[in-house]
This record gives C-alpha cells, sequence and structure tokens, in this order.
C-alpha cells in the first residue's frame, strides 16, 4: 500500500537563505530520510520551493486564467512530499510520525490510488 | 435486542413453517434460540468473519445477516446446534466464499482465503501471533475505535459491528436522522478499506494511546445513554447496557491493564444509580438527595470487584500513579459504599479529586474537590479553592460554582454573601428543579446578614 506523506508548514518557520538558494538539508531530515529507506518504506521525496515562486493556472470554458500564488491562500502551505510504501495504515502514521514536518507541521497522510500509465494499445495517440 | 432485519422477518418465517407442519414448541424454541445467539454471538462471530475476509466489513456483514435468516429455517427443521456460534461462523465463512467463488474476477482472492480457511479451521476464535493470543473481537473493538476516524463514527461502528445495534436503533438512540448514520457508517468502513486501516490489536509501544481511544468510545457510548434527558428511555438504557457488556469484555480480553478495569467500575457503579437519579419530574436528582436504598446493590458488588481487579493490575495502592477511569470509580465507589450518605469519606475523596486533577486538570474537577474538602476539613477550606477557581474566571457561566460557593458562605454564617451567590447561581440555573432549590435556600438567607 502507497502512502503520500504531505508536509505542510509555516514557512516563515523555516530558516531562509538571503540569496533564495533552497538551504542545505539540515540533519533531522537526513536521519528521516535513513530511516525510511532503512526500513524499506522509501519510494520518493522531493522538497518544494516556497510558496511564493507558486503559479496557478485553471482553464474555464478553454481560457487558460494564470495567478499569481498557491491554490489556497494558508498559513500553513505545501512544502514537500515523501511517497512511502507500508503495509498499512498504522505504519504510515508511525512514518509520519517520526517526520520532522510533523514536529513544526502538519503531515497529511493520503492513501496513493496509482495512475497507470497507458497501455500502447489502450492509447492511439501515443508514441505513434 | 432484536435479529438482523428485525424481528417481523423471524415472524413471517415462523408463519411460513408453521404452514410446512413444523411443531410450535420447536419452532418457538428456535427462534428464541437465534435470539439468543444474535445477542450473545453476533460481534464474536462478525469479528472473525471479518478477519477471514480480510478486513471485509461489508461482505462479512451480509453473510452474517444470510446466515441467521437461514439458521431461522433451518433451526427449527434440523434442530438447535450444540454450539450456535460455531455454527454461525462456519456457515457464514462458507456463505463468503460461495459469493466469491461466484465472482470469477476474485480467483486469486480465493485461493489465499482457502488456504486461510485450512489454518484457521483448527483454531476458529484465537491466533497465537507474536504478541500472544488475540482474539478477533480485540481486533474489532480496535478497528472500530481506531483515532483515524472521527468519534462519532467510532461509536457508530462499535455499537454496529461489536453490539450488533441495527442502523435504525442507533440512529433513534442518537437522535440522528437514520440516513445520517448511515451514511457515518458507510464513510467509516470505506475509509477503514481505502485508507487500509489494519485489522489487529496494536503492538505494546502504541497499545497505550490506542487503548485510551477505546475506552473514551465506551465511555462516550455510556454517556449518550445516561446524560441526556430527552429521548427513547429504554433504547438509551440499552447503550448504557451495551457500553457496560464491551467494557466487560475489554477487561476481559486485557486483564492486565488497570484502565480496562476502572472504565468497567465507573459504568458499573455509575449504572447502580440510575434509578435514584432522577426525580418524579425528570429532572436530575443531585448526589447527595438520591435515595440510596434505590441504588442497584448487585450492580455495586461488580463495580467494586472490577475496582478491585483495576487497583491489583496496576500494582499500587497510591492515588498518584492510577489513571482517570479507576480514579473515577474510586470516587463512585466511596459513595457506593456507604448507604448513609453521612457517613461518607470526604476525606478520601478529597485526595481522588486531588490526584485526578493532577492528571486530567480541569475546572469541574476542581470544583468537585473543593466540595469534597468543604465536606472534609470545613467550609472555610473549601471555600479558599473555590475562590482561586473563581478568580481564573474559567467556570463563568456554570451555575454549580456559585451554588457550592452560596453553600459554604451559608455554613460559615456569611448570610448577605451566600444570598448573593444563591442570586448568581439562580440566573445561571437552566433547570427547573434546580432553581426551585437555590429559591429555598434563598428565601432562607435574610437580605441583611
Amino acid at each position: 500500500m502507497r502512502y503520500m506523506l504531505l508536509i505542510y508548514g509555516d514557512e516563515s518557520q523555516i530558516p531562509q537563505t538571503p540569496d533564495g538558494v533552497a538551504p542545505e538539508i539540515s540533519a533531522p531530515w537526513l536521519e528521516y530520510t535513513d530511516w525510511l529507506l532503512s526500513r524499506g518504506m522509501h519510494e520518493s521525496g522531493e522538497r518544494l520551493a516556497l510558496s511564493s515562486s507558486a503559479t496557478s493556472v485553471r482553464v474555464r470554458d478553454a481560457d487558460r486564467l494564470i495567478t499569481d500564488g498557491p491554490f489556497a491562500e494558508t498559513k500553513e502551505v505545501l512544502g514537500g512530499y515523501y511517497i512511502v510504501e507500508c503495509a498499512n495504515l498504522d505504519e504510515a502514521l508511525e512514518a509520519a510520525g517520526r517526520c520532522p514536518g510533523a514536529m513544526y507541521g502538519t503531515v497529511e497522510v493520503r492513501p496513493i490510488l496509482g495512475m497507470p500509465m497507458p497501455s500502447a494499445a489502450g492509447s492511439g495517440k501515443s508514441a505513434g | 435486542m432484536t435479529a438482523p432485519g428485525g424481528t417481523n422477518a423471524v415472524r413471517a418465517d415462523a408463519a411460513a413453517l408453521a404452514d410446512a407442519g413444523v411443531d410450535a414448541t420447536l419452532r418457538a424454541d428456535a427462534a428464541a434460540a437465534v435470539e439468543r445467539a444474535y445477542r450473545d454471538a453476533y460481534g464474536s462471530v462478525l469479528a472473525t468473519l471479518i478477519r477471514f475476509l480480510g478486513g471485509d466489513f461489508d461482505a462479512a456483514e451480509e453473510a452474517l445477516a444470510d446466515v441467521f435468516a437461514t439458521a431461522l429455517e433451518t433451526w427449527p427443521r434440523d434442530g438447535i446446534p450444540a454450539r450456535p456460534a460455531a455454527w454461525l461462523t462456519t456457515a457464514a465463512r462458507n456463505r463468503a466464499l460461495d459469493e466469491i467463488r461466484r465472482d470469477r474476477r476474485h480467483a486469486e482472492k480465493l485461493t489465499a482465503l482457502e488456504r486461510e480457511l485450512a489454518i484457521t479451521e483448527a483454531a476458529p476464535m484465537h491466533v497465537r501471533t507474536g504478541g500472544g493470543l488475540e482474539d478477533d473481537r480485540l481486533r474489532l473493538i480496535f478497528t472500530c475505535c481506531h483515532p483515524a476516524l472521527p468519534p462519532d463514527a467510532r461509536v457508530a461502528l462499535t455499537l454496529r459491528t461489536l453490539g450488533g445495534l441495527t442502523t435504525p436503533e442507533i440512529a433513534r438512540a442518537f437522535l440522528v436522522p437514520e440516513a445520517t448514520l448511515a451514511q457515518r457508517l458507510v464513510r467509516a468502513k470505506r475509509k477503514i478499506r481505502d485508507a487500509a486501516i489494519p485489522y489487529r490489536v496494536p503492538e505494546s509501544e502504541e497499545l497505550p494511546d490506542r487503548l485510551d481511544s477505546v475506552l473514551a468510545t465506551l465511555y462516550l457510548v455510556f454517556n449518550e445513554g445516561y446524560l441526556a434527558t430527552s429521548g427513547d428511555t429504554p433504547v438509551r438504557h440499552e447503550l448504557c447496557a451495551e457500553a457496560i457488556r464491551l467494557a466487560a469484555l475489554l477487561a476481559e480480553l486485557m486483564p492486565l491493564r488497570p484502565e480496562a478495569h476502572g472504565l468497567l467500575a465507573l459504568l458499573l457503579l455509575a449504572d447502580s444509580r440510575r434509578h435514584a437519579r432522577t426525580r418524579a419530574d425528570g429532572s436530575i436528582a443531585l448526589l447527595d438527595e438520591q435515595d440510596r436504598t434505590l441504588w442497584d446493590r448487585d450492580e455495586i458488588e461488580l463495580g467494586l470487584a472490577a475496582l478491585d481487579r483495576g487497583f491489583a493490575a496496576a500494582s499500587v495502592r497510591s492515588y498518584a500513579s492510577v489513571g482517570r477511569y479507576l480514579l473515577q470509580a474510586a470516587i463512585a465507589a466511596e459513595h457506593a459504599r456507604t448507604r448513609d450518605g453521612r457517613a461518607t469519606d470526604w476525606r478520601a475523596i478529597a485526595a481522588l479529586y486531588e490526584a485526578l486533577a493532577r492528571i486530567d486538570p480541569s475546572p469541574v474537577v476542581e470544583l468537585n474537590r473543593a466540595v469534597a474538602v468543604a465536606q472534609a476539613d470545613g467550609p472555610a477550606a473549601g471555600l479558599a479553592l473555590l475562590d482561586e477557581l473563581t478568580a481564573r474566571g474559567e467556570l463563568a457561566g456554570y451555575h454549580l460554582l456559585p451554588a457550592a460557593r452560596a453553600d459554604m458562605l451559608r455554613r460559615l454564617g456569611r448570610r448577605s454573601e451566600a444570598a448573593a451567590a444563591y442570586g448568581a447561581a439562580l440566573v445561571l440555573a437552566e433547570n427547573d428543579a434546580e432553581r426551585r432549590f437555590l429559591e429555598r435556600r434563598l428565601a432562607e438567607m435574610p437580605a441583611q446578614g
């Protein structure tokens, strides 16, 4: 069973570098990723740039609307994620509870339904 | 409690059997046996089925409902099985397998289940795992009370699956529309499936937190039946009885957990007072106004025994290191032990409230502690605690704070201050009987004291 751990937090709490370059990964995050790897749970995970760099897109009546900023203006914003492979929700909750992001923000645990790649036969338009 | 699909289905089948010439006595005996099996075994049979079906609540419930219907047909004809629960389990398992066989897409699942069937045949109710002997009902209760489910869904699911209450029964007890309750159950079961909430008893390191969630759910079920002053009374008492039954089951299955015994003791001792706690007009009678001859002595004995088992499991005699349910049960026990209110050991009660305030600080606990201290050490000592509480302003708007203050001031002879406090309590009191009591007291206080 795959779960996504969505890490939400208040960006003002995150140390920033003056030139906007992403700060180095701090020791707790490295240790956490290491722990996920050692348990065979780690599938992937990424940090996201600050939400001030986000751009949102909506298409309505064939018009593409582009707005500055994230989908929702909230104090706690999505800052990164992990995708983990766990036996069940209890394992995923344990993994979420160890995430450094849970110490200052919120880690949302969502089961992943998956998105099968279209097969060659099933999608005439691809690769052709 | 009634059989699945209501007793109407039972009666219709019985009528059909009457046509078929089945003896009326046999028929009645069999119907009674089915009802008894439903009451005693529904939860445990369902729990085993859910495990067997890999956590599929819906398939398990459907198979079990079918099998109860079958029992109504076959038991009058073939006789009542010697072990009804085992009969129901086997029949429902076969029914579920048939259902899966019919659907060829589930071939893989079927192989796995048939393998499981071969293993569990030897030990149908218990499975030995690394953690020791586990009972399916225990898995079921921990799954139903999983903190990933909203509290109202935990309550509904526990009553529906372990308690075997029907959806309309639960809806009636909680005064919510049946459709709302049904939706709540559907959402909860869907989340168990989609988020893969496991069907297991948590491991020892997470057990304390998870057990808290189970205890809180059962406490909520009980209080819903106990505290509410409106609604269908028999159904509401059914909730109390069900909470006690499940708490007894939990204490039996987890005998080393002091709080499991503590909750059972607390519920039994509270329930023992149910006939004394309402006045003729339906309002709540406070503890010192209750007719203690109406207290259920048998239930008190059961409660006191559970309390002893809890303290034995905690292997301490000091209040400082026991949990909230055991402490609350110990307070209830102090009252239950004295047939005459005047003999109450208020010093012990004050000490228990002090311990409770340390682990579960709340202004209501502080208020109760102050009242106990006033009884044990005199009104001045109690009043000092109440003044601290009043200064913090946390209970502003709660009429029992000025009412308790007024009582202590009256006993100290500070009559005009007492009159002012009675007046303040009167403004806040909503219950008519309480208002009449406060008015009577106020009338006893001359304007100049």
